[in-house]
């Protein structure tokens, strides 16, 4: 859900793993909650919040969980509104023509 | 990232000329081509068939909201999940819509429109996803005979 992608974004602990994950490396809880001054607990609970709208999934490798990012997502919301703001360009370059002969 | 598109654009024309090819529905149609059905009336739904070249297979429906003379013009209208042909015509109600706004303002050299589309933050992900990604071939094409329609007929 857009709008819940929306909301998962707007929370700078979640921002700040997302930009952790965006470059491709998996991270485990543990290599995510170094450095940060939340707990191992409130990391995981920013993560599942992530997972539940897709920007990050979880991978299990050996004992832990690995933690990716999946861009598909946000690239989707940016592709549609990049798509709907370029039929907007035309048909206002049509009006423009229109009224102004 | 967004949840809305806004334009603004500088035109070189009245704002009552400006007005009257926003909400005149047989002006409106032709620049934005879609033939309706009637004028537009706040709180009522218009409809018509597109005119577009590869989309005149595409129905329009939009739900007037305001007309503030010469100051504001707005609609709501769906977003399907594709504009292909399809055997049954879509039923629009069910789909979740945005709003479209036109807001004018006199300028010394004519009109500035600003033009917004908000609501997006309602429409569905996967939904969005199906829809480009199974068009994007479709898409692409169209956008390249708009650019040549448009050069063709300014």
């Amino acid at each position: 859900m857009h709008a819940l992608v929306f909301a998962a974004l707007g929370d700078a602990t979640r921002l700040s793993l997302v930009a952790k994950l965006c470059g491709g490396q998996l991270g485990s809880i543990s290599q995510l909650t170094r450095g940060s001054r939340l707990t191992r607990q409130a990391i995981t609970k920013h993560l599942r919040v992530l997972e539940g709208v897709g920007i990050v999934h979880s991978v299990r490798k050996g004992r832990e969980s690995r933690f990716e990012f999946d861009p598909r997502p946000i690239e989707g919301m940016k592709e549609y509104l990049d798509f709907v703001s370029a039929q907007w360009d035309q048909a206002l370059a049509r009006l423009k023509s229109f009224v102004e002969d | 990232m967004s949840d809305r598109i806004e334009k603004r654009i500088e035109l070189k024309a009245p704002v009552s000329r400006v007005w009257r090819a926003l909400t005149d529905y047989r002006e409106f149609g032709e620049w934005f081509r879609v033939k309706l059905e009637g004028p537009f009336v706040p709180g009522q739904i218009s409809r018509g068939q597109m005119t577009y070249p590869g989309y005149e297979h595409v129905k329009w429906e939009a739900l007037v909201q305001k007309m503030e003379p010469e100051k504001l013009f707005s609609f709501t209208w769906p977003h399907p999940k594709s504009f292909e042909k399809a055997d049954t015509p879509p039923d629009y109600s069910k789909e979740p819509v945005t709003l479209v706004e036109f807001r004018l303002e006199k300028t010394a050299t004519g009109t500035l429109l600003v033009l917004t589309e908000s609501g997006f933050d309602k429409l569905p992900a996967d939904r969005r996803l199906e829809a480009f990604r199974r068009n994007e071939g479709g898409w692409t094409q169209q956008l390249k005979n708009i650019e040549s329609y448009v050069a063709q007929k300014p």
